[in-house]
């Protein structure tokens, strides 16, 4: 459960988004992010939409994955909508019923605004949907490793990352452990007093901290005896490979921003 | 056998800091090449405190350390941990990689040891503890002999000439308790690797080459699995407790029933008494 909270949700399927390269994956998104912003009207949203919809048939992920991704956002997508659509008072009037005063140009904004969001939405989650956690932190390793020269730990960061990946499974499954046992000992964790069950938490927490700081110093030791010394010197297993495919995923997003420029207002 | 002097400590006395027993008071022995070497001793005797100056981990505060005709020192550390493999006990806490090719290449990776030949070591040592079909499982996935057998692979892909099974076997059921032995003793047929098993299972000890005995920081006693199991009492005041099929062998001793040898394992135990008539 909370790996899907944090690290989204990789659902494995055989398609060019999956078998591309985090690092183009990466960029793209990091691109979208920023030239969604210049679609203006009708028709660059259209282009947007377009793409979105392409990229989303690419990934064969299906629709109720994409559709558990946006369910705890879409009530804020909707929310956004209405803000614009009744807070607007631009344009033309279009509809009046007692105070409530729709205008041309709030229905636009707030069409505009939420389908942004929307986009956002989907095109990042695609990301971790066809993208494992590990691949993406090779990605960001690989992209930011220009910053070493300034000093930034970018080889202890993607270490720190891949650790936390690596025992997440294990401390969840530990969490599971200590509950039943405090639950064996009667206490409850999912009935009673919100004061009561704030206080249950206390008896899984300490034994969990206990144990993961037992576990880091023990694994410290492990990698030290495997001749771990930092990152100067090694070499890597895991390896990227940037295809024609990805190259050609940017040219298409190149392309995209190129029409959008044209077809702005 | 061969009595080369692999690893020798000489005079080696070690403190934790803050403490003021010697964990390690004095010790002196040498470990031979191609050997199996068990160490037992009761808790907190000091056995891990060796198994850790042994790759430099911790230094001795006296006494001298030679590893591979090297001596241990700061410098000379990444050199050694090169040659000395260690497997820890707990198998969850030493697993670094997300999957198991990623862990066995995390050793190589440490060395700056090429792409292609990491690709080829891992491969390698993966099918020598048959774990090459479960290349890209996860840890989570993993049975504790499993994870523990994945341990052996990464220090073997190192090719040390030393590997230290630090209570490697203990959290672990029978069954995996006989596959991660059966891949070491594999191993130390194909290569000549030596072995020191550090262990709390005297059953696995009395197949070694020799036994240490460890005791409040000091060597108790040295000697043959023979030897060390025929002073049974002070064994047992030591915290240590004989195996069954020895104190078996003893108390038909007593009935005036000989066997062949001093020490036999379960099995060798069994087939001795339903053929005992016919050697009479
Ligand atoms: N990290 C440590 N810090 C302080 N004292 C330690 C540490 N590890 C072990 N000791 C102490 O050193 C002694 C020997 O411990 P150890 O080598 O772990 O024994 P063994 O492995 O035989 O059970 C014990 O008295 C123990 O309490
Ligand atoms: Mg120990």
């Amino acid at each position: 459960m909370m790996e899907n909270m944090l690290f989204g949700r990789y659902v494995p399927a055989e398609s060019l988004l999956h078998r591309m390269d985090p690092r183009s994956k990466l960029l793209i998104i990091f691109f979208f992010v920023c030239i969604i912003f210049i679609a203006n009207n009708g028709i660059t949203y259209a282009f947007i939409a377009i793409y979105t919809f392409i990229m989303l048939t690419m990934s064969r992920i299906p629709a109720r994955f994409l559709y558990k991704g946006l369910k705890p956002v879409i009530w804020l997508v909707i929310f956004t909508f209405l803000l614009q659509l009744f807070f607007t008072q631009q344009g033309t009037l279009l509809y009046r019923l007692g105070p409530v005063k729709i205008y041309e140009e709030g229905l636009k904004q707030g069409l505009f605004i939420s389908l942004r969001f929307l986009f956002l939405i989907l095109m990042t989650s695609l990301l971790t949907l066809t993208t494992t956690p590990i691949e993406i932190t090779d990605g960001l390793e690989s992209l930011l490793n220009p910053l070493k020269k300034v000093r930034f730990p970018v080889h202890e960061m993607a270490l720190m990352m891949s650790i936390a990946l690596r025992f997440i499974p294990t401390l969840m499954e530990e969490t599971d452990k200590i509950m039943k046992a405090q639950m064996a000992r009667g206490v409850e964790f999912s009935s009673g007093p919100l004061k009561e069950r704030i206080k249950a938490v206390v008896p899984l927490l300490i034994p969990l901290f206990v144990s993961a700081f037992k576990r880091a110093e023990e694994l410290a030791v492990a990698m030290e005896a495997r001749g771990y010394r930092g990152g100067e010197g090694r070499t890597k297993y895991r390896q990227l490979s940037w295809k024609t495919a990805d190259s050609l995923q940017l040219l298409v997003l190149i392309a995209l921003t190129v029409l959008l420029m044209l077809f702005r207002s | 056998m061969k009595k080369n002097p692999i690893v020798s400590l000489d005079h080696v006395s070690f403190q934790y800091e803050g403490h003021e027993q010697y964990a390690l008071n004095n010790v002196t022995f040498d470990i031979y090449e191609g050997e199996w070497l068990a160490i037992v001793g009761h808790n907190g005797s000091g056995k891990s405190t060796m198994a850790k100056l042994l790759n430099g981990l911790q230094f001795p505060q006296q006494g001298e350390i030679t590893v591979c005709g090297i001596p241990l020192n700061e410098t000379s550390i990444w050199d050694i941990r090169r040659r000395i493999g260690m497997v820890f006990q707990n198998p969850d806490n030493q697993f670094v990689g997300t999957t198991v090719e990623d862990d066995v290449a995390f050793g190589l990776e440490n060395y700056g040891v090429p792409r292609e030949e990491m690709v080829q070591r891992v491969q390698d040592s993966l099918h020598k503890v048959k774990m090459d079909q479960l290349l890209h499982q996860e840890p989570h996935h993993l049975s504790g002999g499993q994870k523990q057998r994945v341990a052996i692979a990464g220090v073997m892909a190192l090719r040390p000439s030393i590997i230290i099974l630090d209570e490697a076997t203990s959290m672990l059921d029978p069954r995996g308790r006989a596959e991660v032995l059966d891949s070491i003793r594999t191993l130390k047929s194909e290569k000549s690797l030596t072995v020191i098993s550090i262990t709390h299972d005297l059953e696995e000890a009395a197949k070694a080459d020799r036994i240490i005995v460890m005791n409040k920081g000091k060597v108790f006693q040295e000697g043959t699995p023979d030897v060390i199991f025929a002073m049974d009492e002070q064994l047992i005041q030591l915290g240590l407790d004989i195996p069954f099929s020895v104190k078996m062998a003893k108390a038909l001793g007593k009935q005036g029933i000989k066997l062949s040898k001093y020490y036999l394992s379960e099995e060798e135990l069994v087939t001795e008494l339903w053929t005992y008539r016919s050697h009479m």
